[in-house]
């Protein structure tokens, strides 16, 4: 596959955010999205499934992106490891919800190339239902940095836990959120 | 959830702790270092290995027991990896089968047919067919921890490559030992005791390597 411009941008900012670049993996994150939301769209459209499906799907292939970042060689082309990822991922995903589905590949490649859309987000699962389901730290950490916004050390602060803990409290909260989709 | 919340929490937890590659370079050194001393310590190397070394049938055994090993290490490594071309590293797991075809084909012309099956028995085929899983505990143990940070797509066939690489370095380190050099003896007993191991990584995959 020919390596596009965005390609190769994506892929400068997720070497950056695996050495721990905070903005850059940020502007990954919210370049990636779009695409990911069009293609999960475009399936469950198919099957008539409603837009909040869509978006959980969404969420799903970006904890799966996230938590197999480590499996990127940063040597190699970022292509083909995202194209691979997503479409296992929303395979498996659409799958479970009981949707029979594949994924041509041709599908997933398409949007490195493809321009962008934005579409406004709608969530099925709510947060709160959500954080119920987390474990003590890990609730708390979660409201403090995503709804309420704050950074790592602010929410170690306010929780007088270390930096440290509250990585890893994060990071397992992280995979308590993608066990919590597999179990749906 | 919203999906920008997500994107909020993903973002803080932006740096990787162990990489996929290092984690399975530290399991296959761990899993060969314990499994080398369990050698040592237990039944130790062969005592005349010195003086054997040179001849063709104790290199080969070595040689194709480390080559295989070594290809097989590498299929397990690309099939945790999203991506990543698996066909030729497949193929070239033929590669020693055929130098073992070979070999068998060299010692059945050169041997004379009354002693074919005393060197296919051997004399600790049972032994062998204990030690070699046992060996390739600790490496099969490293590569599943090491593959649980990656994402097979597959993970039966990614747990029958932990296996068959597990198999492969057991095998590779039990020949240092083994008193028995025939290539029939190789081609019957580490065959089926690699065969093992990787079916039963292949089981144990199904179960645990999902993501």
């Amino acid at each position: 596959m020919k390596q596009s411009a965005r390609e190769e941008e994506w892929a400068d900012w997720l070497r950056l955010a695996i050495k721990g670049d905070v903005q850059a993996y940020n502007r990954f994150l919210v370049a990636v999205t779009p695409h990911l939301r069009r293609m999960a769209r475009r399936r469950c459209d198919q099957y008539g499934a409603p837009a909040s499906e869509a978006e959980d799907v969404v969420q799903e292939v970006l904890l799966a992106i996230h938590l197999k970042r480590g499996t990127w060689d940063p040597a190699r082309p970022l292509g083909p490891w995202l194209t691979t990822i997503v479409r296992n991922k929303l395979v498996d995903s659409l799958r479970r919800r009981g949707r029979q589905v594949s994924v041509p590949i041709d599908d997933v490649s398409d949007f490195l190339e493809a321009g962008d859309e934005t579409h406004e987000a709608a969530d099925r699962l709510d947060t709160e239902t959500m954080l119920a389901q987390l474990r003590d730290p890990q609730r708390d950490i979660v409201r403090s940095i995503s709804i309420e916004g704050a950074g790592i050390r602010e929410t170690a602060a306010r929780l007088k836990m270390t930096e440290g803990a509250v990585r890893v409290a994060l990071h397992r909260a992280l995979k308590s959120l993608a066990a919590l989709y597999r179990s749906d | 959830m919203k999906t920008d919340d997500l994107i909020t929490l993903m973002t803080q937890d932006a740096p990787v702790g162990l990489r996929y590659g290092r984690a399975l370079a530290i399991a296959l050194v761990a899993g060969v270092a314990v499994s080398g001393v369990l050698l040592v310590i237990t039944v130790g190397l062969r005592h005349n290995m010195a003086s054997v070394f040179e001849t063709a049938r104790v290199l080969f055994k070595i040689v194709v027991t480390i080559a295989l090993a070594v290809l097989a290490a590498r299929l397990a490594m690309r099939i945790g990896r999203p991506g990543e071309a698996l066909r030729l590293p497949a193929l070239l797991l033929g590669l020693p089968a055929l130098l073992v075809g070979a070999a068998v084909a060299a010692e059945l012309a050169v041997l004379p047919q009354a002693t074919w099956k005393a060197n296919m028995v051997g004399g600790n085929a049972l032994f062998c067919l204990f030690f070699i899983p046992v060996l390739s505990l600790a490496p099969l143990a490293g590569l599943f921890w090491a593959l649980k940070q990656g994402a097979p797509e597959n993970p039966t066939a990614a747990g029958a490559a932990a296996g068959l690489a597990a198999g492969a370095i057991a095998a590779a380190i039990y020949a240092w030992h083994c008193p028995d050099d025939s290539p029939l003896f190789l081609a019957a007993w580490y065959t089926i005791a690699i065969g093992v191991v990787t079916g039963a990584g292949a089981l144990l995959g199904r179960r645990w390597l999902r993501w």
